[in-house]
């Protein structure tokens, strides 16, 4: 028999304390807010799940849930397909491949903030170079006063933004395929379609996965960038779910039911995420369970 | 099915000066059609290079290549309608096993009874009927490597299959059982086929014609039985047999051979009279225990007598030279230390200068 040695449970315990501190203690702190009605430091009443009821019931926070929902799609509906093309156009070796990298990670090393502020002026229509452009095109443009242009050009910037992303993932990707596919795929007779489709993409499935996780996560949380160019208008138009919760957090103090809607919020992001995740690992072994059954 | 002629040399960088510099020395070398070769040699001399060649995956930096007398030099796998399989499985990942078979056929727009009726044909052979409908990935590395050899034969009206060492990954009983096939297939579809390997008992089994390389060079084109009774190059004589063959250092005097100081007498041979210093080369098989003194035989001292089951093997030395012998296990074994007497020189000794068979 193994011996048994509980002394091991001390070299966890850092693990544990950190973890406690980092992750535990605040996220219990918000389960904490939810429940209660905090009126003053010294007085606090306990509502159950009263702000829970209350913050489902809300339009405004339903309108911007089903905004975050329709954008996030939206950004990897666009952003998957062209990081694709864009790695599968990239050059695979030589002084061309490593400017072409360059270049391309340029945008990822923007801060955030400053993303919203370069966009900000692009699309202004008496300085900017798009907004000038389509003004003197004859487009009536204006992300501050239409909403539906807002809402395309923080899609937009998103997609310049974080499509490089998607395109250095899926070039890794590429470059770990050996040669010997390509050369037995020229020796069938194979068309380039079909080496895209029979090789690069089933190869390129857990790179993917990856890509589409972090993307959706990522743009399911999106804050800075909208919050600089639109300020979440006009109206409430590109106001997304962080945005509006840092509305109710810290513009309105409404502790409760801003920590209710958190806690929501985590749990959609990781329903989506496990939907998502167990969807793409189907795509691929699907027909493999068929096999096995018929 | 085509006969393919092979004039050229290949090298990877620009301008090659020296020999070193090429992948594959000028060569000139012919395929007829429905033979089965064999290309061997070890890691690095080339041969895969000369098969990439012949597929149309490498251009020659040099020279051309021709199928049944015209010129495919520049012309692409496809357009040379080979088939080809690689050292390590190459599988299409979200394909059935049938899907994989009839990938090179679908691809060509042969009609779906014909597929269905060769890949049906395929998998019998290769006796994964029972797996078709599985999805490929799944499988184990050595039905995958199968799938791969499926794929190289399905098509029948190929210019040549191309095997590159595709039983490394093979477990030993299996890859048995599969080089018989390759040969039984060999004799039903007549085709034309080129097989890689640095393994001499699948080179020597399997093909009509071996090839043997080193370095960039194809040194010996022959039958088994040529390489073995008369190498043309002392690397041929060497890596062809086991243990290879036995190379003494000689010069000629009259019509006598001199080996370190002792003069052998037996072979009169014109060409030797003006070689000079040049080698004798004897397989082990040849070196026989002799009467002392008898005229065509050297003294050596035994050093190892090992026991390989079939045979002795025994080393002896004489003077700088190293001496195998492979006896019959009915002969008395030579103890470690025993003076004793080798024949060496027979009509099966052959004789070399700067590694070229000269007699």
């Amino acid at each position: 028999m193994k011996p048994v040695n509980q002394k091991a449970w001390f070299l966890i315990l850092p693990v544990i304390l950190c973890v406690a501190f980092s992750a535990i203690l605040p996220l219990m702190t918000v389960v904490n807010y939810s429940v209660q009605d905090i009126i003053s430091p010294e007085r606090r009443v306990f509502v159950g799940t009263e702000w829970f009821k209350a913050v489902m019931r809300d339009d405004d926070l339903q309108g911007a849930l089903l905004r975050q929902i329709t954008f996030s799609f939206a950004v990897l509906l666009v952003e998957i397909p062209m990081g694709i093309m864009l790695a599968l156009s990239m050059p695979a070796q030589g002084w061309k491949a490593s400017a072409v990298l360059v270049i391309v990670a340029i945008s990822l090393l923007i801060p955030w903030n400053v993303v919203g502020t370069i966009w900000q002026i692009f699309g202004r229509a008496d300085i900017g170079l798009m907004g000038a452009s389509l003004a003197a095109l004859g487009f009536d443009y204006s992300y501050t006063g239409n909403a539906t242009h807002a809402w395309l050009t923080v899609l937009l910037m998103d997609v310049w933004h974080w499509t490089p992303l998607v395109a250095l993932l899926c070039y890794a990707g590429l470059r770990a395929i050996p040669d010997a596919y390509y050369q037995a795929a020229r020796i069938d007779g194979a068309s380039k379609l079909a080496v895209f489709r029979f090789i690069q993409l089933p190869k390129l499935r857990g790179v993917l996965m990856i890509a589409v996780l972090l993307r959706f996560m990522d743009s399911f949380m999106i804050y800075t960038e909208p919050f600089v160019l639109t300020g979440g208008g006009p109206g409430n138009s590109t106001t997304f779910l962080s945005q509006y919760l840092t509305q109710k957090a810290v513009g309105q103090f409404d502790l409760g039911p801003a920590a209710a809607f958190s806690l929501i919020y985590f749990l959609i992001i990781l329903l989506l995420c496990f939907i998502l995740y167990n969807w793409m690992q189907r795509v691929g072994t699907q027909e493999k369970t068929e096999a096995a059954h018929g | 099915m085509a006969r393919i002629d092979l004039d050229l040399a290949h090298a990877y960088k620009p301008n090659p000066q020296r020999d070193e510099d090429y992948a594959l020395l000028p060569l000139k070398m012919s395929f007829e059609d429905g033979g089965a070769y064999a290309l061997l040699g070890p890691s690095g001399c080339g041969k895969t290079t000369m098969l990439n060649i012949v597929s149309g995956l490498v251009t020659p930096s040099h020279g051309t290549v021709k199928f049944d007398g015209s010129d495919v030099t520049r012309k692409s796998p496809q357009e040379r309608n080979i088939a080809q399989v690689f050292q390590f499985p190459v599988i299409y990942d979200t394909m059935t096993v049938a899907e994989n078979l009839a990938f090179p056929l679908r691809n060509r727009g042969v009609a779906a009874d014909k597929i269905k009726q060769r890949v049906g044909a395929i998998a019998e052979m290769l006796e994964m009927s029972g797996q078709l409908n599985m999805r490929a990935a799944g499988l184990a590395a050595d039905a995958k490597q199968k799938i791969s050899l499926g794929r190289g034969l399905v098509r029948e009206d190929v210019s040549a299959v191309l095997f590159d060492e595709p039983l490394t990954v093979i477990d030993p009983h299996l890859k048995w059982q599969l080089r018989r096939k390759l040969k039984q297939i060999h004799h039903e579809l007549k085709l034309t086929l080129i097989y890689v390997t640095h393994d001499q008992v699948e080179a020597l089994t399997f093909a009509d014609q071996v090839v043997v390389m080193t370095r960039g060079r194809a040194v010996q084109m022959g039958t088994a039985s040529e390489l073995f009774e008369r190498p043309q190059h002392t690397f041929v004589g060497n890596f062809i047999g086991s243990p290879g063959m036995n190379f003494l250092k000689a010069k000629a005097q009259g019509d006598a051979i001199v080996v370190g100081g002792h003069v052998l007498r037996g072979a009169a041979n014109p060409a030797l009279a003006n070689a000079g210093e040049f080698t004798l080369g004897v397989r082990p098989e040849y070196v026989q225990i002799a009467q002392p003194n008898q005229a065509d035989a050297i003294p050596a001292k035994v050093q190892k007598a090992q026991d390989i089951g079939t045979y002795w093997l025994v080393t002896a030395t004489s003077g700088d030279n190293v001496i195998r012998a492979r006896l019959s296990p009915d002969a008395k074994k030579p103890a470690v230390g025993d003076d004793v007497w080798l024949n060496v020189l027979g009509s099966h000794t052959c004789f070399y200068k700067n590694e070229e068979l000269i007699a």
